[in-house]
């Protein structure tokens, strides 16, 4: 009975700093329609903040306490609010996704940055000074996280319910602009909402830091428990959050303390949060379509198939050429990066043309690279065989999720992610008991690839024929109506498309391709291990497709090359390796926007230089320079327009009853 | 009588929160026929279209489209009954042209028959609505009534057989207006079955056989477009500020 009262506790505590991190996501959610995904992130970064003030300048605790949640962190809440999210609640959730994956890595770049990794100890408040109660012992710290959790709830409200800000903050969540014309400023209310947010991920942070260490990535991943929580509040309802938070607590703490620790049983222990997610996840009601065209999306050229095959040809000759002088080490590490940039093609179908975002890209490859092992069946069809079992677990994902739609897709995939890492990727009949596995290398049509060379270059082939699929596909029925979607899916709907089965079916797709990349990139290394396919290296694959160009071919390819090298380069310089994740990072930040990338903006340049003067069908979508004539052409138009059709070009419904 | 109708919305209430947007509305759609669905703004007319074609879940209330209960169908399923419509907030495919808008509306139509889409096919709809002239432009850079009869051939290309249209002659011109209005009695000809909000009077008293008048989410007439002109509760409620004029 002792022990169960004191897991209880543990577990109450555990939930109430949940609470504080989950109440600070919903509150900017809310009020901003932005999924901060980088809300765990930023609460590592201030815990780290908080032990710089309070053990390496010594500033007392809570001198640093107040420091950290009144200053620091609502100022980097104000910063983050003018210059990165702005706008960003309007756009399409990808873009969003995109931008606040690009702030945690960039998060965990910072922190790598300023405080490189080192043991560092955080003690609890009050000195660890322990309550007695009977059997039962709890600390003040706990006591405290209890406490606060309890003043965040009736601060927040109070303040929601009883102050003009907050009833403007709750008014903005229906409608800004509405807000906006009854004297409210949506601005103002934005900027509050990041400042209390950040300030709420901050104390979380700094609490549960004495429990669970100063570590980069754990207290990053606080994003999945608050998430989590906040679902069972369908990431709207205060109350509903708070219930969850202490659920998901008790069940972990209790999981701690009942579930054995060894044998098949014990990844349950830290993958709680992530089993809690999904069961809410499968239990929440269907999400209605999106009514609303999403605009002002750009679409990258699609080449023409005589095009695309000439570069196909071009690109094959400077790879064979490339694998066969290479050295054995840079053989796979071209190797590496085609694998890669297979996986940036399963992005271009998936984000790309459908626009939706997956954060388990390299877990798919992942299963991919196992079942090939596994299969041993070192030929083209092990591969295929490899993808198609990918493309089955995709598809399950994707029926998990089915009702649910965008931001809620995108979680999902993570949190799969997550299990994947934490639950099959560390077991034995995934990787084997040391976490290495071995894999043969695959003979093509009677030849016996085992020379590095040889093998890059069926790779180099392999990567050409999936992007010359990809490119038909897009010219096809299935990339309109994939671009369709993406536009409006109300309309989509109300034309006869089952939502539901088409994302379903491109989700497999997507898979296949990246069970594909998974299967080459076991027979390139030969050894396979869970590190190659954390979760974590699908956000930078995210990324790396973003800042490249995820709407194109070129942009996959470089991608993947950046990818291949971005290891190598914090391996060989390690006082920098923050210093390229903030790099990425923030070139996501800025890039998210365009989703064609810096692929696009080559062709851009390309076509300037080679073409000064572009026609024709392929170059119709760049941006062109404005010509003198063209302008008096466009004002001359406009001259000859009345006022009314003018406000109609101006995308404004004339309404006129009294007509 | 009930059995003619195609389409009968019956005693439909949404609730968004507190507010009533719709309140146990019926009325009931004849076929063939343009039928006109009228009413001041934010009378509930965009949210009975919603919940005609499963956008959007009534609170309470059935809807029944040739003989079936499909309240609780999904939005696609109904599409397939052969409801189509366009939006007040257009909901065109902005970076795909016109010509592509419509195509992709035939892919989606003719991909469960396992048949491809054409250009042609496409064309041949764009010039029946009357803006052919456009497709090769990007839907997003269309001038809004054109956008509209884009929603319209793109409906069209899922051969609807009942049309929802919402506030489609906003953006057009008087000759436009005039032109879409016998579009739709050539429709009608065709066996097709429109329901359509306007705020334009001239162009429902030309088409529409029937009229129903919505305000605060009821229907507070039905009828003729003359009965509807001389009913007193509709002149103040809706035609008021005409009437007085």
């Amino acid at each position: 009975m002792g022990a169960f009262l004191s897991y209880t506790v543990i577990g109450i505590f555990t939930g109430a700093a949940y609470a504080i991190a989950a109440s600070g996501l919903v509150l900017t959610y809310n009020t901003t329609r932005v999924f901060n995904i980088a809300h765990g992130a930023f609460g590592m970064v201030f815990a780290f903040v908080f032990w710089d003030f309070s053990q390496s300048k010594h500033l007392p605790g809570w001198l640093s306490l107040l420091l950290v949640l009144l200053l620091v962190a609502p100022l980097v809440g104000l910063f983050v609010q003018r210059v990165i999210a702005r706008g960003l609640g309007s756009a399409p959730v990808g873009v969003s996704l995109v931008v606040t994956v690009g702030m945690l890595v960039a998060l965990i770049g910072v922190a790598e940055q300023i405080w490189p990794p080192a043991a560092r100890s955080m003690p609890q408040f009050f000195n660890g000074k322990v309550l007695q109660l009977g059997s039962v012992s709890i600390t003040y710290h706990e006591l405290l996280t209890i406490v606060l959790s309890g003043v965040v709830a009736g601060g927040l409200y109070l303040f929601l319910n009883r102050t003009r800000l907050g009833t403007a903050m709750r008014a903005s969540v229906d409608n800004p602009d509405l807000l906006r014309l009854y004297g409210g400023r949506p601005q103002i209310v934005a900027a509050v909402s990041w400042a209390v947010g950040m300030s709420l991920a901050a104390l979380a942070g700094i609490l549960l830091t004495p429990v669970i260490g100063l570590q980069y990535y754990q207290l990053t991943l606080l994003v999945i428990s608050a998430y989590a929580a906040a679902m069972l509040g369908r990431l709207t309802n205060l109350p509903m959050t708070f219930v969850g938070a202490l659920v998901l607590g008790l069940l972990q703490s209790y999981a701690v303390g009942y579930l054995p620790s060894t044998g098949n049983l014990a990844g349950i222990r830290s993958a709680m949060p992530t089993l809690f997610l999904f069961a809410v996840v499968i239990l929440i009601p269907q999400a209605p379509l999106r009514i609303g065209q999403v605009k002002g999306l750009i679409a990258a050229p699609v080449p023409g198939l005589r095009k695309s095959l000439a570069w196909g040809v071009v690109f094959l000759v400077v790879a064979a050429l490339l694998a066969t002088s290479l050295s054995e080490t840079n053989q796979l590490l071209f190797g590496t990066a085609l694998a890669y940039s297979i996986v940036m093609l399963s992005l271009v179908l998936l984000t790309g043309y459908g626009g939706y975002v997956s954060l388990a890209q390299f877990s798919l490859a992942g299963v991919g690279a196992v079942a090939y092992a596994r299969l041993d069946q070192p030929n083209l069809v092990g591969v295929l065989l490899a993808a198609l079992i990918t493309a089955a677990v995709g598809a399950l994902v994707a029926t998990a999720v089915l009702r649910l739609t965008g931001l809620y897709l995108a979680l999902a995939t993570l949190a799969f992610a997550e299990l994947m890492d934490q639950l099959i990727f560390g077991e034995p009949f995934a990787f084997g008991v040391n976490g290495s596995l071995d894999a043969k290398r695959m003979s093509l049509a009677g030849l016996h690839l085992s020379g590095s060379g040889g093998y890059t270059v069926a790779m180099a082939i392999i990567f050409v024929v999936i992007a010359l699929v990809v490119l038909a596909l897009r010219r096809g029925p299935l990339g309109r109506v994939l671009i369709a979607t993406r536009d409006s899916q109300a309309a989509c709907g109300t034309l006869g498309l089952d939502l539901r089965w088409f994302r379903l079916g491109l989700f497999a797709l997507s898979a296949f391709i990246a069970g594909i990349a998974g299967a080459l990139f076991a027979g390139l290394r030969q050894t396979i291990g869970p590190i190659d396919f954390q979760f974590f290296n699908s956000l930078l694959l995210v990324l790396a497709a973003v800042v490249f160009g995820v709407t194109t071919v070129t942009g996959s390819l470089l991608g993947g090359l950046f990818l291949m090298y971005l290891p190598v380069a914090q391996s060989n310089h390690p006082g920098i390796a923050g210093l390229l994740f903030m790099v990425l990072g923030l070139g996501a930040v800025a890039l998210g926007r365009d989703p064609n990338g810096l692929a696009n903006r080559l062709f851009g340049l390309g076509n300037r230089y080679l073409h000064p003067l572009p026609s024709g069908s392929l170059t119709r979508w760049l941006p062109r320079p404005p010509r003198r004539a063209a302008r008096r052409e466009h004002a001359e138009h406009l001259e000859h327009l009345e006022p009314e059709a003018l406000e109609a070009e101006g995308g404004a419904i004339v309404v006129s009853p009294q007509r | 009588m009930r059995s003619l109708s195609l389409l009968s919305v019956e005693d439909v209430t949404v609730q968004f929160g507190g507010v009533t947007a719709v309140n146990s509305a019926s009325f009931e759609v004849e076929p063939a026929a343009v039928t006109g669905l009228i009413g001041p703004n934010g009378a509930g007319k965009t949210t009975c279209f919603n919940v005609i074609t499963g956008l959007q879940r009534p609170t309470h209330g059935r809807v029944v489209f040739d003989g079936h209960d499909i309240t609780r169908a999904p939005v696609n399923r109904r599409a397939r009954r052969g409801i189509g419509r366009t939006f007040q907030r257009l909901e065109a495919f902005g970076s795909l042209t016109v010509r592509e808008n419509v195509r992709v509306a035939l892919d989606i139509h003719h991909g469960r028959h396992w048949r491809k889409s054409t250009d042609q096919a496409a064309d041949f709809l764009l010039r029946e609505v009357g803006v052919a002239e456009y497709a090769d432009a990007r839907a997003d850079s269309i001038p809004t009534g054109t956008a509209r009869l884009l929603e319209l051939a793109r409906a069209l290309a899922c051969g609807p057989r009942l049309l929802l249209l919402d506030e489609p002659s906003s953006g057009l011109d008087e000759t436009e207006t005039k032109a879409f209005g016998e579009l739709l009695l050539s429709l009608t000809k065709r066996g097709v079955t429109i329901l359509m909000v306007e705020h334009d009077m001239d162009l429902v008293m030309g088409v529409c056989s029937a009229l129903h008048v919505l305000d605060f989410g009821s229907v507070i007439a039905s009828g003729s477009p003359a009965e509807i002109r001389a009913n007193p509760e509709v002149q103040r409620a809706y035609l008021g500020a005409e009437a007085a004029a």
